[in-house]
């Protein structure tokens, strides 16, 4: 097959941000999921948890709760505003001012119609939701403290608030507060405060808390008693979620450490239920800062303080301590943990997940300048890849004639997160847009450094961006934007550029474009929407050419061939199909795969593939990876059954070259560049791989609050 | 294992000297100093080389028309080079002598066959008519007749030794197919002729011999592809003429269906030997090719190819071999351990090995217990015979036979001897070549000493079994009453090489030498020669001090009365350690209780024994441990200098050991509370020091293994193949 010259990058100084909160919407199997950058994300759990939106953050738009009203988003924060995101369009939808300083916590009632947040000044407003938005309804009874968790009473009369060492229940109809549980009572010399982290209120009247003390707690509101008291931690209990059914309850603690409470009975056939602390989990190293129940799983998010914490505004000095005691982060890891007994069957579904990466691109690669250009939420980084003169046989780390340069940091103004950027293959320019702004650089290498030019009145009109791609000339540049449309941008000497056409599917799309493929020919042009459609347009005559027939899964990669304008996609359910561009139809070798079915492990990775590319000197290759495995297909080659072993290299490497031959397949995986963050083909020989070791990041974060130590 | 390692040229060799029978070198001899060597080819020149350097430091040449015919030599004590050219004139040079044709000249009235010089018996000329002389005689009057001994003889060998500081010459001569080998002692003037037993078609084609323990070991390289061994006694009392030394079969030099053709071999210890020759297979042209062979195993250990050729000489001096390789002088660096079927199988893990290989053939163990109830019975003296017969397989071993057969009742028939012919033919039959039950004859040989030592009190053997026992891998087994009766004649010297060697003694008298050694007064131990290596690295003690104090309960008056005598003295003493704590024992008792800590024992048979240990000698002891324990940890790797100390785990095992035995005494008594107390002071500050350690080391195992998770480079370009 063959040998490659690896480029192993691992100077891409990504940290993740860290899991905020997170809202589960079990009606559409989704999963809502703030970060403390303010992004905002939705992974679709029945797309094979594939991240499906991602709404880049803002410095000043902290997001301290999310809610689902049916099928929109809400979400609030520190800032005091309540705001709906756009998920077709991937931004936000609108804002409205709480009134209240800022929003600790927001709760939704169970028909989703009524949103209730609570508010630094310890009040607890109702806002309607309503077509096109919400609308203030009413004020509830007003205390002193902040309202740090909500939790509406299934039937919708009551909601119970928790607030520093206290927590109230409250009337909706009448507003007035009906109860008042101090939860420290039974704790009578601990001066320290004790604040109530988290809140829910059970169709029984009973009403659970998780607070500093590490307790867990359930209380009778109409008695004001406590029925139970479990400690589970040290230190702080900061989440909990409960089932629908309300048999089972998840907690995260600040160590990292989450657990579950089942409604158990007494005995066995017993009446009585009691709720018991039954499974511990430790994924994270850091503060579990949100968890979320949906049927089947236990979610989990590790939340992180490399968030932009003084972004937040200065803080009023109260507040300041509470927003140091969550700093000590995480490790921005989304973790999902079936539920044994919930499973059907044993297998694949019952596996556990964790999500650490992006399920999108934040890197680009200049082939023929060997550059690479890495996206931050706020920065890019232009690097030039070094070089070496010597060769060797595998496993062999070279000797570099010249080491990798930092050439550029590109520093984004303003607020605004970064969406997408992109590097043209021959270097010299450079693009990028944030939800406002679209910036496009004429990049100029000389003898001593680079020179970096601003290309000035760049139409607006190109936005709103979210996948940027250069024609494999640098001619011109595509621009997916939303409502389905691709803008063709052509670049012009010595630098400028021109909005030359915008493309559009024929019967309209609501949803945002977050993926594109450009043919190396320059003749087609793929592009997919939210809504999974992928649509072909000829570029010569800048006219749709065809749809892609439409497959029940997300697409996570596209690429065109260069030789034969195949067009291979890549599904979140680990699927891959071929389609002829030219012949509109999927090609014989993708009805193989699809008759004889890919591998069982192939199938069973939970990571999506996030790159595809081609060599061109052997066109019957497709490269492409994940963030465990970088692999190339062979199409010559026979397709693996489920009774041959997929990952083969290692024992294909042990035999001669005679026996080789009967145990080849078509599917030549390396697991050995890991995290894979990007992987492309430099030249005929030569690959580059990003990856990002966990231990890079875990470095990076501040020491956890508490660690378990000693077997505790 | 054996293995040849990395290889240099030493010189270019000119037109004469190259590849074939006739060329090569003339020899290759030591240079005055270490790594140098002396180099004479056939012509006329000879050449001191730096080896490792791979530069001559000097050259010397005879005038055109005279030929060097006896290799240069160098006289070790005087740094002269001595050679011979034109078979008669001998020159004498130094250093700093350019031309030959100036320097020191006689004429002798023979011709020299060879010069050995030896390091510190001076040069010994070797005539071809067999005459030997010293050098120094020779000069007095280089005149002077030699006798002709060996009449039309030719000599083809010649090695010199020293043995007893006196030089022992032996060289191997030819007539008509027949070997010959004369052992001549200088000094005593005494000369031996010897015939080789030989087998037909096969003739003698090289010769390498070693000196041990009195018996010169003699190997020759036959025509027919074997190495053959034989023992020439060196005391030899019987003036018989030509006795016929019986050879034994040391190797067969084949492998796998090909034979190697040997020209010239070495001797490199005492299990491996290197050869030089032609790897002939069947059917394939013959590869010259130079081959380390383990006697032991009978074994191939490694080879290397000569595709240039050789000269079919080969020399090997300090762990090099020198042989001519093409055109040039290579020289091939070797290393050899230990054999041991570990190291045979390549399973060998602690290369360190014993030096001492001691083991007991089972088999052999039966038939000497068989030889022993015959010898008790006197009964049926066919028995052993017949139990001999059974193991031999072969005819070879046959042949060999009917010597060893008659070991028990060669015993019997001496059981009524006079000593000295009694002791002379156990010489005798320890000499005769390597047996297959050799250990067992050995075995007999102890026993029939000890027997008459039983029944003669007035009678020991001291040096005789001294000598069996430093040089022959005996057991405990093999001869049970040795330790007993050595005990009872305080043989202090041969009971501290029993405990070094045997590998079984028993606990009991593991406890009774132990008991032994502590009662015995240093006062009495500073006449005793014995072995002190264990000891004089870390005991700091003036040899002659006098003031050794002797710990032992005389006449019913406990010492420790003087204590404070004791006291007073201790300060005037020059050997106290940092600790302030001197070595309670002199260096004799310590080398002896070194040999006991040495010894094998198991905890459970010793326990029993050790509490009946006086309370004054446990103190003794356990002071001792003491010292030697606080020595320890004197050093950060809690060794001890020198060869053979005791190690840290020795001292404590037997440190717990005699607490445990000695409790309840050391409890009572009052002199041990000091000792008990600066005991655990010492044991409970290394506890915290180690509990230290400890932490720093999980420390260390944590950066240790996030150094390897994080790999410190954050570029890399590597090569992968996708297959």
């Amino acid at each position: 097959m063959g040998e490659f010259e690896v480029h192993r990058v691992r100077f891409f100084g990504l940290v993740p941000a860290g899991v905020r909160c997170l809202a589960w919407q079990p009606r559409s199997d989704r999963l809502g999921l703030a970060r403390t950058d303010g992004t905002v994300e939705v992974y679709n759990f029945a797309a094979n948890y594939f991240q499906e939106k991602v709404i880049p953050g803002h410095e000043t738009r902290s997001v301290e709760a999310l809610c689902w009203a049916g099928d929109r988003l809400f979400g609030a924060g520190l800032s005091g505003e309540i705001t709906e995101y756009d998920l077709a369009g991937l931004c936000v939808a609108c804002s409205v001012d709480g009134c209240g300083g800022p929003i600790w916590s927001m709760a939704v009632n169970s028909s989703g119609t009524q949103l209730a947040i609570g508010c630094d000044d310890g009040s607890i407003k109702l806002f309607e939701v309503v077509p096109g938005g919400i609308q203030f309804e009413q004020n509830l009874d007003r205390r002193k403290g902040r309202i740090l968790c909500l939790s509406w009473h299934p039937s919708d009369t009551h909601i119970a608030a928790g607030s520093i060492d206290s927590l109230r229940v409250l009337d909706v109809c009448s507003g007035q507060t009906v109860q008042r549980i101090m939860v420290n009572y039974h704790v009578q010399k601990v001066k320290q405060e004790c604040i109530v982290w988290s809140i829910a209120f059970l169709s029984s009247g009973t009403v659970v808390t998780s607070d500093s003390f590490g307790r867990v707690q359930f209380w009778d509101w109409e008695q004001g008693t406590l029925l139970d008291s479990h400690t589970v931690s040290n230190s702080a209990v900061l989440s909990l979620a409960v089932s629908e059914k309300e048999d089972s309850i998840v907690v995260g603690t600040s160590a990292g450490a989450t657990y579950q409470f089942q409604l158990l009975p007494v005995k066995l056939n017993s009446q009585e239920k009691r709720w018991i602390r039954t499974k511990p989990f430790q994924y994270h190293t850091h503060d579990v800062r949100a968890v979320a129940h949906s049927s089947t799983a236990l979610i989990s998010g590790g939340r992180t303080g490399c968030g932009n914490q003084e972004g937040l505004g200065i803080p009023p000095p109260d507040l300041f301590w509470l927003t140091c005691a969550w700093l000590p982060g995480l490790d921005a890891q989304l973790v999902i943990r079936p539920l044994m007994e919930k499973m059907q069957d044993k297998g694949y579904e019952a596996a556990l997940r964790k999500f650490t990466f992006p399920h999108r691109r934040l890197v680009s690669c200049a082939r023929e300048a060997r550059l690479l250009l890495f996206q931050f939420s706020q920065h890019l980084e232009l690097w030039r890849l070094g070089s070496t003169n010597r060769t060797g046989k595998d496993g062999d780390v070279l000797p570099l004639s010249s080491m990798p340069e930092h050439l550029v940091q590109l520093k984004s103004k303003g607020p605004e997160h970064i969406y997408c950027s992109c590097v043209s293959p021959c270097g010299s320019w450079v693009t990028y847009a944030t939800a406002s702004r679209f910036h496009l650089y004429r990049v100029h290498y000389e003898d001593d450094g680079v020179r970096i030019e601003k290309i000035p009145k760049v139409s607006k009109l190109l936005l709103p961006a979210y996948q940027l791609q250069f024609s494999s000339d640098s001619s011109s540049l595509f621009v997916a934007s939303a409502r389905g449309s691709v803008h063709v941008v052509l670049l012009l000497e010595p630098g400028g550029c021109r909005h030359l056409h915008t493309l559009q599917p024929p019967s309209g799309c609501p949803e945002a474009v977050y993926l594109l493929a450009l043919s190396t020919d320059g003749r087609w042009l793929a592009a997919v929407s939210g809504d999974w459609a992928i649509h072909v347009y000829k570029l010569k005559r800048l006219k749709h050419h065809c749809t892609v027939p439409l497959y029940s899964c997300a697409v996570t990669a596209l690429a065109i061939h260069p030789v034969t304008n195949n067009l291979v996609i890549a599904y979140s359910d680990q699927q891959l199909f071929e389609f002829s561009i030219p012949e509109k139809q999927y090609t014989d070798w993708s009805r193989t795969v699809q008759n004889s079915g890919l591998h069982k492990v192939w199938l069973e990775r939970d990571s999506p593939i996030t790159h595809i590319t081609f060599n061109p000197k052997n066109p019957s290759h497709i490269l492409l990876h994940d963030t465990y495995m970088f692999c190339i297909i062979d199409k010559s080659l026979p397709l693996p059954d489920n009774s041959t072993l997929l990952m083969n290299q290692c024992i294909l490497k042990q035999l001669p070259e005679s026996a080789r031959q009967q145990q080849l397949h078509a599917f030549k995986i390396c697991k050995k560049f890991q995290p894979l963050l990007f992987a492309d083909l430099l030249d005929e020989k030569c690959l580059v791989m990003v990856e990002r070791p966990i231990m890079d990041i875990k470095t990076q974060l501040p020491l956890p609050t508490q660690q378990k130590k000693f077997g505790t | 294992m054996a293995a040849l390692c990395e290889s240099f040229t030493l010189c270019g060799l000119g037109p004469s000297s190259g590849v074939g029978l006739d060329g090569g070198l003339l020899a290759l001899e030591p240079g005055p100093d270490h790594d140098h060597v002396l180099l004479t080819d056939r012509g006329r020149t000879a050449t001191l080389f730096k080896v490792s350097d791979q530069k001559p430091l000097g050259c010397w040449s005879a005038k055109h028309g005279q030929i060097i015919t006896c290799p240069v030599v160098c006289n070790f004590e005087t740094h002269e080079y001595i050679a011979v050219h034109d078979d008669k004139v001998l020159r004498i040079w130094k250093n700093t002598d350019v031309n030959l044709d100036k320097v020191f000249k006689a004429t002798l009235s023979a011709d020299v066959y060879r010069i050995h010089s030896l390091p510190k018996g001076g040069p010994v000329v070797l005539f071809k008519g067999g005459g030997v002389r010293t050098l120094d005689v020779l000069l007095e009057a280089p005149q002077q007749e030699i006798e002709n001994i060996i009449s039309d003889e030719v000599i083809k060998w010649s090695e010199a030794f020293m043995e007893h500081q006196q030089p022992v010459l032996i060289f191997a001569t030819e007539k008509d197919g027949d070997s010959f080998v004369y052992v001549q002692k200088l000094k005593m003037n005494d000369l031996h002729k010897y015939k080789l037993e030989q087998q037909e078609l096969s003739k003698p084609l090289s010769f390498t011999a070693y000196i041990k323990n009195q018996i010169i070991t003699l190997l020759c390289l036959s025509s027919n592809d074997s190495v053959y061994k034989f023992l020439i006694p060196l005391q030899q009392n019987t003036e018989e003429e030509e006795q016929i030394l019986p050879r034994s079969l040391l190797l067969n030099l084949s492998v796998s269906g090909s034979v190697l053709k040997g020209t010239s071999f070495v001797v490199l210890d005492k299990d491996h030997i290197a050869v030089l020759g032609s790897l002939a297979t069947a059917g394939e042209e013959s590869k010259e090719c130079l081959t380390i062979w383990n006697t032991k195993f009978q074994t191939l250990q490694t080879s290397k190819e000569l595709p240039l050729g050789t000269s079919g000489q080969i020399w090997c001096y300090e762990k090099k071999f020198f042989f001519t390789h093409g055109k040039v002088l290579t020289v091939v660096m070797y290393k050899c351990e230990t054999s041991s079927l570990a190291a045979a199988v390549g399973k060998l893990k602690d290369s360190q090995a014993p030096d001492v290989s001691s083991f007991v053939d089972w088999n052999t163990l039966g038939d000497e217990e068989l030889v022993i109830s015959f010898q008790s019975q006197q009964s049926v003296a066919l028995k052993p015979e017949s139990g001999m017969t059974l193991r031999s397989k072969k005819n070879t071993v046959a042949k060999v036979q009917p010597d060893t057969l008659s070991v028990g009742q060669l015993l019997l028939n001496l059981k009524d001897a006079s000593t000295t012919v009694f002791e002379n033919e156990l010489r005798q039959v320890m000499s005769k070549g390597q047996m297959p039950d050799f250990q067992a004859t050995i075995g007999c040989v102890v026993t029939a000493l000890i027997n008459r030592c039983k029944a003669n009190p007035k009678y020991y053997p001291r040096n005789f079994l001294l000598q069996i026992v430093q040089n022959q891998d005996l057991s405990y087994s093999l001869c049970p009453d040795l330790m007993v009766v050595a005990l009872e004649k305080k043989d202090l010297h041969l009971l501290q090489i029993c405990l070094q060697r045997f590998p079984d003694i028993p606990e009991e008298i593991t406890y009774a030498c132990l008991r032994a050694f502590l009662s015995i007064s240093d006062a009495y131990l500073q006449r005793i020669d014995l072995n002190l290596e264990s000891v004089i690295c870390y005991l700091d003690i003036e040899f002659n001090n006098k003031e050794v104090k002797t710990e032992i309960v005389e006449n019913g008056f406990s010492t420790e009365l003087e204590q404070d005598i004791w006291e007073t003295k201790i300060t005037k003493k020059p050997h106290v350690t940092s600790d302030g704590e001197s070595c309670p024992v002199g260096p004799q008792k310590a080398a002896l209780l070194n040999a006991v800590l040495h010894s094998a024992y198991s905890e459970t048979f010793l326990l029993p024994h050790l509490k009946n240990l006086p309370a004054q000698q446990a103190v003794l002891f356990l002071r001792y441990l003491y010292y030697l324990y606080v020595k320890c940890s004197e050093k950060i790797n809690t060794t001890l200098p020198g060869t053979c100390p005791p190690t840290v785990n020795q001292i404590m095992d037997w440190l717990c050991l005699l607490l445990d035995a000695q409790f309840s005494v050391m409890v009572m008594l009052p002199e041990a509370k000091e000792l008990l107390s600066k005991l655990h002071k010492f044991v409970r500050a290394q506890v915290r020091f180690y509990s230290e350690l400890n932490k720093i080391e999980g420390s260390l195992r944590e950066l240790q293994r996030l150094n390897h998770q994080k790999d410190p480079h954050t570029y890399s370009i590597e090569v992968l193949e996708l297959i």
